[in-house]
């Protein structure tokens, strides 16, 4: 909601009193998810369809609820936060959970500390809550709910309501219906009893609350970008001496990132053209990499594929080179035992980056298997200059029986080609003579039929009829790969169609 | 000894010596026969489909090629508008000729100068194996100097590097050889399936040597080998086959066989 006021002004010029909802399409009905405080002040809650709010607040004003901008928002926020500490961890939808251990000194105290954050938050007209507690849990089940007022941190605790346990619905309801209204009254019960009838997950959530149990807090972690830049009094304009900075400014980047022990797999070079305008060139390997002279020729290759070719006007007057993407990547040897069969990769994994960031990475592909026996689901090509995917996520390829023939085409046409001037015996033999490409097949030969059917546990196939498949060969030797879909003497006449050649 | 050996074995010779050609005579006695090493690395050879419907037979016949040398991994280079009318390639019926599938990279191009261009890319690179450039029509660019360019690279880098035509006509080229490929009739399996992989093969061009007329020879996945066949013909005759001649021993000189006279097959000393 804050992230709307603060980023479209605009649509708030009615004034701050109108009430704001935010709806979601959930099953058929458009209803409520959040509510800012004057909507819940009119008696709306979230869970509510928006024909029903609208009728009883007709001024309500509603946007669509947009989870991930809100996360976006909520990571700068973090972002902001990493002035107190070094430790900051989101909670999503809406909390921030920060370890200020040892961090107050500079506020004299924690109070002052929250003050100077709530502060901070209304001035970018952010409504914060704040609570401190031993662990994220406590602070966070403090934040969020309001129990009676307590001497204490551990009476607090006590006294929130059941829902601060943070268990599903059902669980929340079933405890208040057992007339266990606060956290104490649950904490007062054998965790047996709870863990057995609500699961070993609500006696976690007590035992967190009770501060004997810790989750982890999982702490955005910040790395500064590898960024490298170089500035001209006098601004450069021929494409070498670019390039030639890009190499110095890649080599600069390379110790940065040695001394990370990673590698670039998305470079961005950005010129900055004295007049304001700014060029990028992209550039994307299949490998972690810090070699500027690969990255010389990669650039060069995205500088020749440039559609409108580099204009530096009156000259380029500052060159910054960022590593966008960065992935782990070891000091490796080279010339030890293999180092041959490396090098030879080694030149095909740069050839296949040199391609990629000429014809673009979806034109240079490699195949990978899947567990499909649908033909044209059985395989598919990935851009090759991606890193391949884990072993256990695809298929893998059949292995061909010695001896026997290819069973499966070399060409695989995709959508089938219809056939048509079958001539076949009912009820499956294989066609005597098809036409196909206005040219009549006489068959040779023929095996068949392999019964392809649609895989039924895959929603999208379950009513792909199945398929009849047929190896033959012509009398002109070509072998061909038919199937039929549909009977002979069901009504409906079979189609044919050609699926694939063999070699 | 049987009469089918020795047409046999004559022809192996036969091919082997063709294939070795005379610009490379250490390769002829290093064993790079058309059976076990493939064509010779690091050179240009054309297949073309002798008619648009033995695309597929080309095309298997290139990746043969590839596997008879050992020549991997494979670069398949393909144009853009290939796509349409010729089918996807399809690693599995690849794989089923011998091809691992992880050997392959595919690369597509968007039109004819990129493809040339990325040919010439590929054609550089010494940890590529094979180059498979397959082109559909006739490519006016790729003429002599275009072709020459291919061949310098792959010289200096060892690729083998198969132009792969359909619906082309052979054009003067800088090619160590040029073949004619159509699909030949396989050998029967049971029940009268259709068999492995076979070809109707014919050298159109040699560098520095003579042509040879058409033969039919069946890709052996587990040898990597292909096998002459002439012992049987099939039940049914090819309707019209051009230059076709008659796949005898008659047919088979023994004079250019250089390697096969110095190796002669055990079963022939035997006999002799």
């Amino acid at each position: 909601m804050e992230r709307l006021r603060a980023t479209r002004p605009h649509l708030f010029v009615q004034g701050d009193d109108q009430p704001v909802g935010f709806t979601e399409t959930r099953g058929n009905a458009v209803r409520l998810v959040a509510l800012d405080r004057s909507g819940m002040g009119a008696g709306l809650r979230p869970g509510l369809t928006l024909a029903d709010a609208r009728a009883r607040v007709p001024e309500l004003a509603v946007f669509p609820h947009d989870p991930h901008a809100d996360l976006d928002w909520l990571e700068r926020l973090a972002d902001g936060c990493h002035r107190y500490t070094p430790t900051v961890a989101l909670l999503p939808p809406d909390a921030l959970v920060m370890d200020i251990a040892g961090c107050t000194h500079a506020f004299e105290g924690e109070r002052f500390l929250a003050a100077d954050v709530e502060r901070r938050f209304a001035r970018r007209g952010v409504l914060a809550r704040h609570a401190f507690g031993d662990t994220a849990e406590i602070a966070h089940a403090l934040a969020r709910y309001s129990g009676s007022p307590a001497p204490d941190e551990r009476g607090a605790v006590r006294r929130l309501p059941v829902a601060a346990l943070g268990l599903d619905g059902e669980a929340t309801d079933a405890l208040a219906a057992a007339g266990l209204k606060t956290v104490g009254d649950v904490m007062a019960r054998p965790l047996s009893g709870l863990a057995a009838r609500f699961g070993g997950d609500a006696a976690t959530a007590v035992r967190r609350l009770a501060g004997e149990a810790h989750a982890p807090v999982a702490a955005r972690v910040r790395r500064e970008p590898v960024v490298a830049e170089r500035r001209f009094a006098e601004p450069v304009s021929r494409t070498e001496h670019v390039l030639g900075v890009l190499t110095d400014l890649a080599a600069e980047a390379a110790i940065e990132l040695e001394r990370r022990r990673e590698g670039g797999r998305r470079w961005e070079a950005r010129l900055f053209r004295a007049d304001g305008a700014v060029h990028r060139l992209r550039i994307e390997t299949g490998r972690p990499t810090r070699d500027p002279q690969l990255l010389l020729r990669l650039f060069r290759e995205r500088i020749d594929a440039l559609a409108d070719p580099l204009d530096p006007g009156f000259g380029y007057d500052l060159v910054r080179l960022g590593v966008a993407l960065a992935e782990p990547l070891d000091g490796h040897q080279l010339k030890l035992e293999g180092g041959a069969a490396r090098e030879e990769e080694g030149a095909v994994a740069m050839l296949v980056d040199r391609l990629s960031t000429r014809l673009g990475p979806a034109r240079v592909r490699r195949f990978v298997p899947r567990d499909s026996h649908v033909p044209e689901q059985a395989e598919l090509t990935l851009p090759a200059a991606r890193p391949a995917p884990a072993p256990a996520t695809v298929g893998t390829w059949p292995r061909p029986e010695p001896g026997e023939p290819p069973s499966r085409p070399i060409y695989l046409f995709d959508p089938p080609e219809p056939v048509d001037q079958v001539l076949a015996e009912v009820p499956d033999a294989p066609p005597a003579r098809f036409r196909w490409r206005r040219r009549t097949h006489e068959v040779a030969r023929a095996e068949g039929p392999e019964r392809i059917a649609g895989e039924w546990w895959r929603r999208v196939d379950a009513d792909a009829p199945a398929r009849d498949y047929y190896r033959v060969e012509d009398r002109r030797g070509r072998r061909l790969w038919l199937f039929r879909i549909g009977a002979y003497g069901t009504g409906e006449a079979p189609r044919w169609y050609v699926h694939g050649l063999f070699a | 000894m049987s009469d089918s050996a020795v047409p046999s074995s004559g022809l192996l010779a036969d091919l082997r010596c063709l294939a070795a050609g005379p610009a490379r005579p250490q390769a002829a006695q290093g064993g790079a026969d058309w059976c076990r090493g493939g064509l010779a690395r690091g050179c240009l050879h054309e297949v073309y489909a002798a008619d648009e419907e033995d695309a597929a037979a080309a095309a298997g016949f290139a990746a043969a090629l590839a596997l008879a040398g050992a020549a991997t991994p494979l670069v398949w280079l393909r144009p853009g508008h290939a796509g349409a009318g010729q089918g996807r390639l399809h690693a599995t019926g690849l794989a089923e000729l011998g091809l691992a599938p992880d050997a392959l990279l595919l690369v597509v191009a968007a039109d004819v100068p990129a493809l040339l261009r990325a040919a010439a890319d590929v054609a550089r690179c010494p940890g590529v194996g094979t180059l498979v450039m397959e082109s559909w029509g006739p490519m006016p660019t790729l003429d002599l100097t275009a072709t020459r360019r291919l061949v310098l690279a792959a010289e200096r880098s060892g690729v083998t590097v198969v132009s792969l035509r359909c619906r082309a006509e052979p054009v003067a080229s800088a090619a160590a050889t040029r073949w004619r490929v159509a699909a030949g009739p396989s050998t029967a399996l049971e029940a009268n399936a259709p068999g492995g992989p076979a070809f109707v093969v014919e050298c159109l061009r040699r560098r520095g040597g003579a042509p040879a007329p058409a033969r039919r020879v069946e890709w052996n996945r587990e040898t990597r080998c292909f096998e002459p066949r002439s012992e049987h013909r099939p039940d049914y005759l090819p309707e019209h086959r051009p230059g076709e001649a008659p796949l005898a021993g008659a047919g088979l000189s023994l004079a250019a066989g250089g390697a096969a006279a110095r190796h002669p097959p055990a079963s022939v000393r035997a006999g002799g």
